[in-house]
């Protein structure tokens, strides 16, 4: 790992302040998963928190974000409230899906935060189209493309790099190698496991980063992101990093030894970045637990905020199907759970007029 | 009115839409140098340039990929398939990721993709190059799936499909490319959602899709010509949305309905269709609606195979018989 100087106080304050916020949101939306007020899937980035910060921090706030499954830190890195991330969690109005989405699929439209996808792989085409209408649009605004170790393999990771080379786009791809594709080891799921290495048969070069160092995780992506937007052309990077927990909140890991996750824990990167604010008196003992009990109490107000949000009204089902007004006036959507309706059910009134709350989140739409 | 090729027609919907657009770009494999398998595209490279038609590598799941991150984004891609077989190379991102974008993000974000795509059999190309897949589109919430039969009406719907705000499958038909229809002057769009009438009658409706609309009114000749039956025939032209108040209206005029579909029986458009159709209109019936379809097997390559395994126009009219019968 390079040896990377801290930046200005007011900034490296501000990254240990968003990764304990990251870190003590995941725990606790593991103490509400156990308590079931969060269901289906539930993916924590414990130990992969310098990995989302360093590179989310490389980026402009017009550039777009595109992640993973794993994406609450993204969301919360980019400045989404944790209100609205936890409501989501919860299945609430209040989410920043409205309760749609879940765990797995974060967006926040206003941050260019575009995404978390919930298919292995899914994102990486997706991704590529943003940069190609940048590209076609004439801005600046470069693409960060998020992924595990697992999507790799898949057949868009291929097609996905080959495209945005030929067509020279500015985009970033980033593996975050946390040596896990789920349960399968990254020497069980690849042959080649240098994965940086993967992008250059496509005419994508690679570079690694320390993704335990929130430091050297920036200062590659910035070089990379400058590649992307300066030179118009796209760049993988492979973040080396671990996550503490198991893969999803129903996973016993017997796939990996303690000794293994101790091993990495003692590079636990909050904890390692801390110590190092400590040691060049950045921040003092006080100010460090002060910014930790700052962080939990910011999630208490996220969880308040969380359990007051309604849940989203009944009739609100199928709301945001269709984009209405233009060639959907009205469909037939067979409704066979509420038979004493009368079976199959017109979903929205055919006067070609826009709900209210629906033209809100239009306007936002094209505000950017 | 003018008298143009089908793909003639859709080629005017894409030069018109882009000339109004410079956000709407086209991109699929073979679409440029090319000038499109089917020569859909055909002179477009040439007038707009490398920047707006975008020759991919054969990569379909990923170019329909980049297509939905272009919409979200601003753009009006326009994704040509090479046939709608390819298409499942793609259904991941049509139906994980198109489709379901909006609603899964609460609708913040809209997806102003078209994906095209011809179906179809009768070309002798076997099992994995003869599909015909409205039934698998139409299944998806979220997608707008139209399937044209005629030359306006495929110009016209691709035109309101770059237009609108939501994901469409457009669905094409290999055979049709070659027919040739009368296609308004000037602006000439049609609305989703509004099926027609093709020819008026009394005593059964024949439902067409895709092709089988022109199957359809050919049988319908036939029944009037040598049997003395009046049919009625519809051609729904959009299935997502579907205008089954025209499809009622018929049925409960004529009481007898018979469905025609290129596609596979189970779980088809006419299963979707004839379960709609009894829920809302079951005492006007006065015999089990048909359906022809099909045959539901992988598409066999040998001339005479193939040809007793799609519909043609002696099926239809025995379909259409049969609902007389007890008459």
């Amino acid at each position: 790992m390079a040896d990377h100087p801290l930046p200005e106080p007011a900034v490296a304050k501000e990254w240990l302040e968003t990764m304990l916020l990251i870190r003590r949101f995941e725990e606790r939306a593991g103490e509400m998963y156990a308590k079931a007020k969060v269901g289906g899937f539930l993916h924590l980035a414990i130990g992969e928190e310098a990995t989302i910060l360093g590179s989310v921090r490389a980026m402009r706030d017009a550039d777009y974000l595109i992640s993973t499954y794993r994406s609450h830190g993204h969301a919360l890195a980019r400045g989404t409230e944790p209100e609205r991330v936890m409501a989501e969690l919860m299945g609430k109005e209040g989410g920043v899906c409205r309760g749609r989405g879940g765990s797995m699929h974060m967006f926040d439209l206003q941050r260019r935060f575009m995404g978390g996808y919930g298919i292995v792989g899914g994102n990486l085409p997706i991704a590529a189209g943003f940069a190609l209408a940048s590209d076609y649009l004439g801005t600046e605004d470069a693409t960060l493309c998020q992924f595990g170790d697992g999507a790799s393999n898949q057949g868009t990771f291929g097609e996905t790099l080959n495209l945005a080379a030929l067509w020279k786009l500015p985009v970033v791809f980033m593996v975050t190698n946390n040596r896990f594709g789920m349960g399968t080891a990254l020497e069980r799921h690849s042959a080649v496991t240098d994965l940086h290495k993967r992008g250059e048969g496509f005419g994508v070069p690679g570079m690694r980063c320390d993704g335990m160092d929130v430091l050297d995780t920036l200062a590659v992506t910035s070089q990379a992101l400058r590649i992307a937007r300066e030179e118009r052309r796209p760049i993988l990077v492979e973040a080396m990093t671990y996550r503490f927990r198991g893969h999803s909140m129903a996973d016993p890991e017997e796939y990996r030894t303690k000794e293994q996750v101790e091993e990495w824990r003692k590079r636990d990167p909050i904890v390692t970045f801390g110590d190092r604010l400590v040691a060049e008196k950045v921040i003092d003992g006080d100010e460090r637990e002060a910014m930790d009990a700052a962080a939990i109490s910011r999630v208490d107000e996220a969880v308040a905020f969380a359990d007051a949000s309604p849940f989203p009204a009944p009739e609100s089902l199928y709301d945001d199907v269709y984009v209405l007004g233009g060639q959907v006036r009205g469909w037939w959507s067979v409704d066979t759970l509420h038979p004493e309706e009368g079976a199959p059910q017109r979903a929205e009134a055919e006067t070609g007029e826009v709900p209210q709350a629906m033209t809100a989140a239009l306007e936002a739409g094209e505000d950017t | 009115m003018s008298v143009v090729r089908y793909r003639e027609a859709l080629n005017e919907a894409l030069r018109e839409e882009m000339q109004r657009d410079e956000n709407v770009i086209l991109m699929g494999e073979d679409i440029g140098v090319f000038n499109g398998a089917f020569k859909v595209t055909n002179g477009l490279l040439a007038d707009f340039g490398e920047k707006r038609v975008r020759d991919t590598p054969i990569s379909e799941n990923t170019i329909v990929g980049m297509g939905v991150g272009a919409a979200m984004t601003g753009l009006r891609p326009v994704v040509e398939l090479m046939t709608i077989n390819f298409s499942l190379l793609a259904l991941d991102q049509i139906v994980n990721h198109a489709a379901h974008i909006h609603y899964m993000f609460g609708g913040q974000v809209k997806v102003p993709l078209v994906v095209r795509m011809p179906q179809g059999a009768g070309h002798q190309l076997g099992p994995t190059h003869s599909h015909s897949w409205e039934a698998l589109y139409l299944h998806v919430p979220g997608l707008l799936v139209a399937a044209p039969s005629t030359a306006a009406d495929a110009k016209g719907l691709l035109k309101s499909a770059i237009r609108d705000d939501n994901p469409v499958v457009f669905i094409e038909h290999e055979y049709l490319y070659g027919q040739r229809g009368e296609v308004p002057e000037g602006e000439h769009t049609v609305n989703f959602g509004e099926a027609v009438v093709r020819r008026e009658g009394s005593d059964v409706t024949l439902v067409g899709i895709s092709r089988m609309a022109v199957t359809a009114e050919k049988a319908a000749e036939t029944l009037s010509s040598e049997h003395g039956i009046d049919a009625e025939v519809i051609d729904p032209r959009t299935l997502r949305p579907l205008d089954l108040d025209t499809i009622l209206e018929s049925v409960r005029k004529t009481n007898r309905c018979v469905i025609v579909e290129e596609g596979w029986p189970h779980g088809g458009v006419g299963a979707n269709l004839a379960a709609l159709i009894q829920e809302q209109a079951f005492d006007w019936l006065d015999a089990p609606i048909g359906r022809v379809t099909g045959a539901d097997i992988p598409m066999p390559y040998s001339k005479p195979l193939e040809e007793i395994a799609y519909p043609h126009e002696p099926q239809v009219v025995q379909a259409a018989i049969a609902t007389l019968r007890d008459a």
